[in-house]
């Protein structure tokens, strides 16, 4: 009994899952619509256009196009975070919700995948909405180039599951919502600033772009940028692959870790 | 003789060096509600997350419905319905919506359950409430709802852990009276309580669990009347005094005294006790009363109940 298979033991319960967490969302959607809406204008009023008019990055394009697929991969990631991470141990440690659904014939797995699936959800709508609003604003501020772009909401399927798992990952071993703490100052919001969003890092010195390799965002904002200038690289095959591999390692990682904390 | 919808063999539990449950065996049948009685830590919680497949066995056999629980977890929960110790409905639902979703966890959809949905809430008067956020409800009401949303999957046992821990007398009654009904209707239950008085009321037969193991098993008034006796003298009287009366005890001869800090219980003292009490003269010092649950299990484990 001591060793635990590899293998995820998945049904169609991870999507009864799913559609709690789409109820449960569905019942407060006004509250959760308003914030989704009004932020990327917010964000790229005061950064693109206020903050904007005073940086030159010397490479022929605005602030705003330069943080076009940035925002792309920003927004998401942190809709897949925050679900994942303080929605999830919600409902893990303080609504017990967990525990009454592996009562029933769903196992912790699909429980967990029900999660991931959710949190990734949460990300392609919140891609989708900011890539219309970027349409939206385009004979004004030129921050989508190619209709490649619109790959990047299929493509946006993979850091959402990654963001979903590193988060549930994390949520597996939190014991206090204070902890979450070391997760959005240590994790997350480094790979904000730092995730090649807000300036190019092939000017940054050798080392940092060295370290950036190891940031998941980057490989995203890298994989946008291409898509959204239209400038396609095999850099991105690679980028995609790192996606798809760190995937694979943190939702199995996830995995064993809820099984840990939940069957005991 | 009705067949065992529960059979545990050798059940064992070990967290680290600390054995959780002690190698116990019973049996559930069809149609009875078992009790498992004992104080905070006695097993009865680790017990009922290996029968609902959230623990695993570290020795021993489970079996559900003839399903073995550790090969085929999903259909043993699907035969189960569970109450927990701690109310874990969905805040984020609506109380109709609770009974619907977990349904659907069931893989049973919401017109297939829509008449079941509606007796049970009409069964623990939650029918007023359907469209209440769950956190309006008072704490006997989501105990109830708890118990309404175990049956939505028609189980062929019902699980109660602890059912009436934290409810005032007035929600525990309410609960109890629920309870009988399910009962009266052939419901199959496991409860487990550590509350004498519930497990005397509700169960057909309870086993009394101290440290992971089971001290004793039989029909609680059975129990009563072997164990503890018919009557049992209680005193409440300074040192002195007490042991003078109490050499008037035959010794030995089904006498038993247990000395519980400044109370004194007498058991199968008889005559003797009678007259005992009526000489003291006082109730509130030599009181003479029936045997109940509670003697039973501080013979068994020769201490009160310790948390």
């Amino acid at each position: 009994m001591t060793a635990i298979p590899l293998a995820p033991d998945i049904s169609s319960g991870a999507y009864r899952v799913w559609q709690r967490n789409r109820d449960a969302t569905l019942r407060n959607w006004k509250t959760e619509f308003l914030g989704i809406a009004i932020e990327p204008f917010a964000i790229i009023l005061a950064l693109g256009l206020a903050l904007g008019r005073f940086v030159d990055l010397g490479r022929g394009e605005n602030y705003v196009e330069f943080l076009a697929p940035g925002l792309l991969a920003l927004f998401p990631m942190f809709a897949a975070t925050f679900e994942c991470a303080w929605g999830s141990y919600m409902r893990l440690e303080v609504q017990g919700t967990y525990e009454s659904i592996v009562a029933t014939p769903i196992s912790v797995d699909d429980v967990i995948t029900g999660e991931i699936l959710w949190g990734t959800t949460r990300s392609l709508v919140n891609g989708t909405y900011i890539l219309i609003v970027m349409f939206i604003l385009n004979p004004w501020l030129h921050m989508v180039d190619s209709p490649l772009a619109l790959l990047a909401i299929p493509i946006g399927i993979l850091p959402g599951l990654l963001f979903s798992s590193i988060s549930i990952a994390f949520a597996s071993l939190a014991r206090a919502m204070s902890h979450f703490a070391y997760f959005f100052n240590l994790i997350i919001n480094p790979m904000f600033w730092f995730g090649g969003a807000f300036f190019p890092f092939d000017e940054m010195p050798e080392w940092v772009q060295i370290a950036g390799w190891f940031v998941p965002l980057k490989h995203v904002v890298d994989i946008y940028r291409g898509l959204i200038t239209g400038n396609l690289e095999w850099s991105m095959l690679a980028s995609l692959l790192w996606l798809a591999v760190f995937t694979l390692v943190f939702y199995v990682l996830a995995v064993k870790l809820m099984r840990r904390r939940l069957t005991h | 003789m009705t067949r065992a919808l529960i059979e545990a063999r050798g059940l064992v539990k070990h967290y680290g060096d600390f054995t959780a449950v002690d190698d116990i065996s019973f049996n559930i049948r069809e149609g009875e509600c078992f009790g498992m009685l004992g104080p905070n830590g006695a097993g009865k919680t680790t017990t009922i997350r290996m029968i609902t497949a959230t623990s695993p066995l570290t020795a021993g056999e489970l079996r559900v419905s003839g399903m073995d629980v550790t090969e085929d977890p999903r259909k043993v929960k699907a035969v189960l319905g569970v109450v927990p110790q701690d109310d874990n409905l969905d805040p984020d639902l609506l109380v109709r919506q609770n009974l619907e979703v977990y349904a659907r966890y069931f893989g049973l959809g919401r017109e297939e359950v829509r008449q079941r949905i509606d007796e049970a809430l009409a069964l623990f008067q939650l029918d007023d409430r359907t469209n209440s956020n769950v956190d309006d409800l008072s704490g006997g009401m989501q105990r109830r709802l708890t118990i309404a949303r175990a049956l939505v999957n028609n189980p062929q046992v019902l699980i109660l852990d602890e059912p009436t821990t934290g409810l005032d007398p007035q929600a525990r009654h309410l609960v109890w009276q629920q309870l009988r009904l399910l009962k009266s209707r052939g419901v199959t239950m496991l409860l487990t309580t550590h509350y004498m008085e519930e497990a005397t009321h509700l169960c057909d037969r309870l086993v009394i669990m101290h440290r992971g193991k089971i001290l004793i098993e039989g029909r609680p008034h059975d129990l009563i009347a072997e164990v503890a006796g018919p009557q049992v003298l209680e005193l409440r009287l300074p040192s002195r005094e007490r042991d003078a009366l109490q050499a008037e005890f035959p010794q030995g001869d089904g006498v038993s005294v247990e000395q519980v800090e400044d109370l004194t219980y007498v058991f199968g003292g008889g005559t003797a006790s009678a007259m005992a009490a009526e000489r003291v003269g006082d109730p509130h010092r030599a009181h003479l009363r029936p045997g109940n649950m509670e003697d039973v299990f501080l013979l068994l484990t020769g201490r009160g109940l310790l948390d």
